[in-house]
């Protein structure tokens, strides 16, 4: 940074702009602390002036309302703290099925817009335009409401192979009822993880020297379903199927999807496939036409060939977005309160919060776990991400 | 299902062109190559007629458009009777009658100054936009609000329907438009203290629900604004989905800031401007074109979520609708309302993203050599 300009004698230039610098941040540290400190002081007055204080004592209180559909037992003499616990649980819950569901179906009907066959093609692509020029909250609206008010009242269920019914009052599903003498299981889950991880790593190795390739997957998985099947025979455990049976006025047993919860799912799943199915067909795109036809040329199949070579490059394409997508997935999920499916935001940032009026303490607790789920999806999806990345020598 | 869709055999590589097939040659090549290929054309052909029967017979033969209550609709296909009973609900909330002429002038205004922005002939679109962002905004607010220089004031409590999922969606993106920008040069600053907190601000709102926010603004905000401030419930919600809109445009126009080339920032050095010259006259002109489409699809996603006010009470247009449903004269007409609702929000969004993405069509034309 010489200028002909400056002359003889020291370039203050350098010094000037330091302090230039120091001078803004300190004016913005500043600014932004002013109106923090603002904030707190009108907070103080409001809440004196409405004699509450700052705390999460509430949350030990007993909370007194019901629940109408969780995972973990909740009873009305039970704490809003355990109020809370049940509406991350059934938050978790909804947001599981549905990535799973919606990953299948987005990678279905991404595969399909590229299909050579024209009308499934089209298909596809009318799929992805309706649904995702629509708001969420509309196709979660639409699913409560229309479709699933149009299934037939109890009594006359629409039967399964009286294996699972559907009625307007939920769907009902097979309970698998696994039972075993569970004493020994953390030991051989145990050992099953290690056997697993020496076959990964053995099995690495040998490749990187031999560069002979072992089916390590298939073996585990072998390994695993085979001791299952075992543990079967022997009658050390047994999976039975527990049946929805209509008793009287409604179902009893089997397992039970509230309305609201399979709306949701629908609605979740439906919708956020759309965007996935662009996301799959982009990252397939995106591996070089060159590298199938170099697999070609060595004589790999089909098969191979998507399974080798596409589909490991195109995910290396596709996971960070598909990482955002289920953050978004994540963050949606708190629509559920729209129609009522006691979600985190519907239990505690609505039920509780009316109740005991803590607002600044609920809302900061919701969006603080909230925050950190966001992280954990991040945090999970980049550690794949690096576990797929290309190594290179 | 993967093996006969995915494209790996050279011959389903992309077709150079289509005008070159015959008509037989193309059927025998996308419709019937095959035997899986066969049935599944012929299953979504019946698929498709069925499906387009039964919308045919529901939306338009058996539909009933003239009515007074739900009984009144005994085609037995869509009762529109609801949705035309209630147009003015729809588009207008509870505003006045007489004053509506107001809420017209608003918007043909919006649709005009959008259309002469989205069209690439438009001369002085700069000063368009500028006045859009800017003086417009404030004409409008007093169009609708009134209360001054003789308008008769509407509170805001009136205001819903389609108007208002305007409001909230234009104010969204016209307000996080100077936050984002400010956010993202924030993010890109070579000052720590600043970078930090930008930083911070931005992934704080991206990382939680749009649904908390909402709570945030509605229930929480009042206990930090001063006592005894009483605050309207749409300009608090505005206030969260304004804040919450521009931590998303800031990270869109952090991409399009770190695609100026480095030269630019040198040469503009070279010629002596200072930070702010350089900013607001070389490189921000060049990274909010190169993100046009991210920001109308920011835009897009934005427009979609303005239904989310319906959680903390406002009656925007899903919410008119699904309260329309509910009274005891039209009880049951969801699907109806949400078909109107949903047409508006189609023709809106699939206009957008085609509009963006032809707009990066262009851009990549230019790029092409």
């Amino acid at each position: 940074m010489t200028d002909v300009s400056a002359g003889p004698g020291r370039d203050w230039r350098p010094v000037r702009r330091l302090l230039l610098g120091l001078g803004y941040q300190a004016a913005a540290v500043a600014a932004v602390a002013a109106l923090l400190a603002y904030f707190a002081l009108n907070a103080a007055e409001n809440l004196a002036t409405r004699g509450l204080h700052l705390g999460f004592g509430f949350l030990s209180q007993e909370a007194g309302f019901r629940i109408g559909f969780s995972i973990i037992d909740f009873t009305e003499a039970d704490s809003y703290g355990r109020a809370f616990l049940v509406g991350l649980v059934n938050t978790l819950l909804a947001v599981a099925i549905s990535i799973v569901l919606a990953t299948a179906l987005g990678f279905a009907i991404g595969i399909a817009r590229l299909s050579t066959n024209w009308p499934l093609s089209r298909l596809a692509l009318g799929y992805v335009e309706l649904v995702r020029n629509l708001p969420l909250l509309l196709h979660l609206l639409f699913w409560y409401n229309v479709a699933l008010r149009a299934l037939p009242p109890v009594r006359q269920s629409l039967s399964l192979g009286g294996l699972a019914f559907l009625n307007n009052r939920g769907i009902l599903l097979p309970r698998p009822v696994l039972e075993a003498d569970l004493a020994g299981a953390p030991w051989s889950f145990l050992a099953w993880a290690a056997i697993a991880v020496f076959v990964w790593v053995w099995n690495k190795r040998r490749q990187a020297v031999t560069g002979e390739a072992f089916p390590a997957a298939m073996v585990i998985f072998l390994l695993v379903s085979g001791t299952a099947l075992l543990l079967l025979a022997s009658g050390l455990a047994s999976l039975t199927w527990e049946l929805p049976v209509l008793r009287g006025f409604d179902f009893t047993g089997g397992l039970r999807l509230t309305p609201e919860l399979a709306a949701l799912i629908f609605a979740l799943t439906v919708y956020n496939a759309s965007f996935i199915a662009e996301l799959v067909r982009g990252s397939i795109l995106a591996v070089d036409q060159g590298q199938t036809e170099a697999a070609k040329a060595l004589g790999l199949g089909r098969g191979r060939i998507l399974r080798l070579v596409v589909i490991p490059q195109a995910l290396r394409v596709l996971i960070p977005p598909l990482s955002n997508q289920y953050l978004h997935l994540l963050k949606a999920s708190s629509l559920a309160t729209a129609i009522g499916y006691p979600d985190l935001v519907n239990v505690f940032t609505g039920t509780v919060l009316n109740q005991t009026g803590r607002a600044i303490e609920i809302v900061l607790i919701t969006m603080l776990v909230y925050l950190t789920l966001s992280a954990v999806v991040a945090l999970a999806t980049n550690v794949y991400n690096r576990l797929a990345a290309i190594v290179e020598n | 299902m993967s093996q006969l869709s995915y494209p790996v055999s050279s011959d389903t590589t992309p077709r150079p062109t289509t005008a070159s097939l015959s008509i037989g040659a193309w059927t025998s090549r996308n419709l019937f190559a095959g035997p899986v290929h066969i049935a599944l054309t012929i299953a979504i052909a019946i698929l498709a007629f069925y499906a387009a029967k039964f919308l045919a017979d529901w939306a338009f033969l058996d539909a009933t458009w003239v009515g007074g209550r739900r009984s009144d609709c005994t085609g037995g296909g869509a009762c529109w009777a609801f949705v035309v009973n209630r147009f003015g609900q729809f588009v207008y909330g509870f505003y006045p009658p007489p004053q509506r002429w107001r809420v017209d002038l608003v918007m043909a205004a919006l649709a005009g100054g959008i259309a002469a922005l989205l069209l690439p002939w438009t001369p002085r679109k700069r000063l368009i936009a500028v006045t859009m962002l800017t003086a417009s905004p404030l004409v409008d607010f007093w169009l609708l609000r009134g209360g001054l220089l003789g308008l008769a004031p509407v509170e805001t409590d009136r205001w819903g329907g389609l108007m208002l999922t305007l409001v909230v969606g234009v104010t969204g993106v016209v307000g996080s438009f100077p936050l984002g920008i400010v956010l993202a040069l924030g993010r890109r600053s070579e000052l720590p203290a600043i970078r930090l907190m930008s930083a911070a601000f931005i992934e704080l709102w991206r990382g939680v629900p749009l649904v908390t926010v909402l709570f945030m603004a509605t229930v929480m905000l009042p206990f930090f604004l001063p006592h005894g401030v009483r605050f309207n419930e749409l300009a608090l919600a505005l206030i969260g989905i304004t804040v919450f809109a521009g931590a998303f445009l800031a990270e869109v126009i952090r991409g399009g800031l770190q695609a100026v080339p480095r030269g630019q920032y040198e040469a503009a050095s070279a010629l002596g401007l200072g930070y702010w010259q350089t900013t607001a006259m070389i490189v921000l002109p060049q990274a909010l074109e190169k993100v046009i489409p991210g920001i109308v699809n920011n835009a897009i996603a934005l427009f979609k979520d303005t239904t989310l006010v319906m959680i903390v009470g406002l009656f925007d247009i899903l919410n008119i609708a699904a309260a329309g449903a509910a009274d005891p004269l039209w009880l049951g007409s969801n699907a109806e309302g949400y078909v109107f609702v949903g047409l508006v929000f189609w023709l809106i969004c699939f206009g957008l993203s085609r509009y963006s993405q032809a707009v990066e069509r262009r851009l990549n034309a230019d790029q092409r050599r």
